[in-house]
């Protein structure tokens, strides 16, 4: 009899410890939304992409619509070429569409932002979107601040 | 002058004597696991000994780690207007650190002093030789299935330390200190990673619990068998598995989080 309790409690030590991995993926972790639905990719050419990451999210009007898939140089342009994997069911957004890189908050991380355009036709898998801006260096804005501060003065 | 040569020479050989043999014996050790898997009724009773009756231990501090890191956590984090971020410090420094190292040196304290005590005692009685002398490997029978367990209960206790943790986090952050508790866990949701935070820590505590058991069990498998001889071995266990929990640490940390 004692080593049915024994079987018993054992049992219920490892579902334990596996309910407790199970939450730590399903509540603690990003696990639920990785799953990722099958997208199509596009890529975007920016001069600058500050502290963007691969997986950093891509929004359309604050909705995430997708995340950075890859990011490379590009060795004729010398520019950044980030691949979005967008969503499938977002498979309508017009191939005159704008991406800029943005900062969540002060100091959080960089995302990329889609503004919409106006054509009829969609982006496709493998398609470019031309309109980017780079990503807001703060270096580079304080030091012009302070240039045309400094052409005030004069 | 010569003597110190001598004795600092016995000390060196006899050191490498020792990791020696503790390797055979790793490797000894996991020659028996194999077989285990047609006689696991071996095993279970070792995971009750080993996993079940150090869950409450694991648990309870778990508890109390989580709601310290909650309370400290805010007092910093208040300073900054972030205090909505205590779900990501909690969650983070308990899944990849907290949660593994602690369980870990807990488990070297509750289990692996009990292993060492119980394999010594068996040597020191003769048990063991008696096993031999019934053409019964103890190396079998006693000392794999207790290794198995010890792999097996480490990641589960640290998982349960973790969840506990966080979970104590959250009673001192949203009951206590009045945090939202949706954000405290989207943000942690949002930051936390499945595979670089979680898996990696889950990795870590596969690697504690190879090293603690194995620790533990070399220790009371080459204990002087006297009475003084186990006691000892039970307090070289606890201070070895303790350097080599926290060493190895610093070594997982660097190879996971090291980049970026």
């Amino acid at each position: 009899m004692h080593n049915k309790n024994t079987e018993i409690t054992v049992g219920m030590f490892v579902a334990a410890g596996i309910v407790a991995l199970f939450i730590l993926a399903m509540k603690v972790s990003n696990l639920a939304d990785l799953n990722d639905e099958e997208g199509y990719r596009v890529v975007a050419e920016f001069e600058n992409i500050g502290g963007l990451k691969v997986r950093s999210p891509v929004t359309l009007a604050g909705v995430r619509v997708g995340r950075v898939e890859a990011i490379d140089l590009n060795s004729q342009t010398y520019n950044a070429d980030v691949t979005l994997n967008l969503y499938g069911s977002y498979n309508q957004i017009p191939t005159d569409t704008a991406a800029s890189i943005y900062t969540a908050g002060l100091l959080g991380e960089q995302y990329i932002g889609l503004e919409a355009g106006a054509e009829d036709e969609f982006l496709q898998d493998g398609d470019v979107i031309d309109l980017t801006q780079p990503a807001l260096v703060l270096e580079q804005v304080i030091g012009q601040f302070l240039f045309s501060k400094a052409e005030g003065d004069e | 002058m010569i003597d110190t040569i001598r004795s600092l020479g016995r000390w060196g050989l006899d050191s490498f004597e020792r990791l020696g043999r503790g390797h055979i014996f790793l490797l000894h050790t996991l020659q028996g696991v194999p077989e285990l898997f047609l006689r696991f009724s071996l095993v279970i009773q070792q995971l009750f000994s080993v996993g079940v009756l150090s869950v409450l231990l694991i648990l309870i501090s778990g508890l109390f780690v989580g709601m310290v890191l909650g309370l400290q956590g805010y007092n910093t984090l208040v300073d900054f207007g972030a205090e909505e971020s205590l779900g990501v410090l909690v969650s983070l420094s308990l899944v990849r650190e907290l949660g593994p190292v602690v369980s870990a040196l807990l488990f070297a304290g509750r289990a692996g002093s009990a292993l060492t005590a119980e394999i010594g005692l068996m040597k020191s009685t003769e048990q063991l030789s008696g096993m031999e002398m019934m053409a019964v490997d103890p190396m079998r029978r006693v000392i794999a299935p207790r290794f198995l367990a010890g792999l097996i209960s480490m990641p589960l206790l640290a998982a349960l330390f973790s969840a506990m943790g966080i979970f104590g986090g959250f009673l001192v952050g949203h009951s206590l200190l009045g945090i939202d508790d949706g954000a405290f866990w989207s943000q942690m949701q949002v930051k936390t990673d499945w595979y670089d935070d979680v898996l990696n820590g889950v990795i870590k505590s596969i690697v504690f619990g190879f090293v603690c058991t194995w620790i533990a069990l070399f220790e009371g498998y080459d204990a002087t068998p006297t009475s003084e001889g186990v006691g000892r071995a039970t307090t070289r266990t606890v201070v070895h598995s303790a350097f080599a929990i926290l060493g190895l640490d610093f070594v997982l940390t660097a190879l996971m989080f090291g980049e970026g």
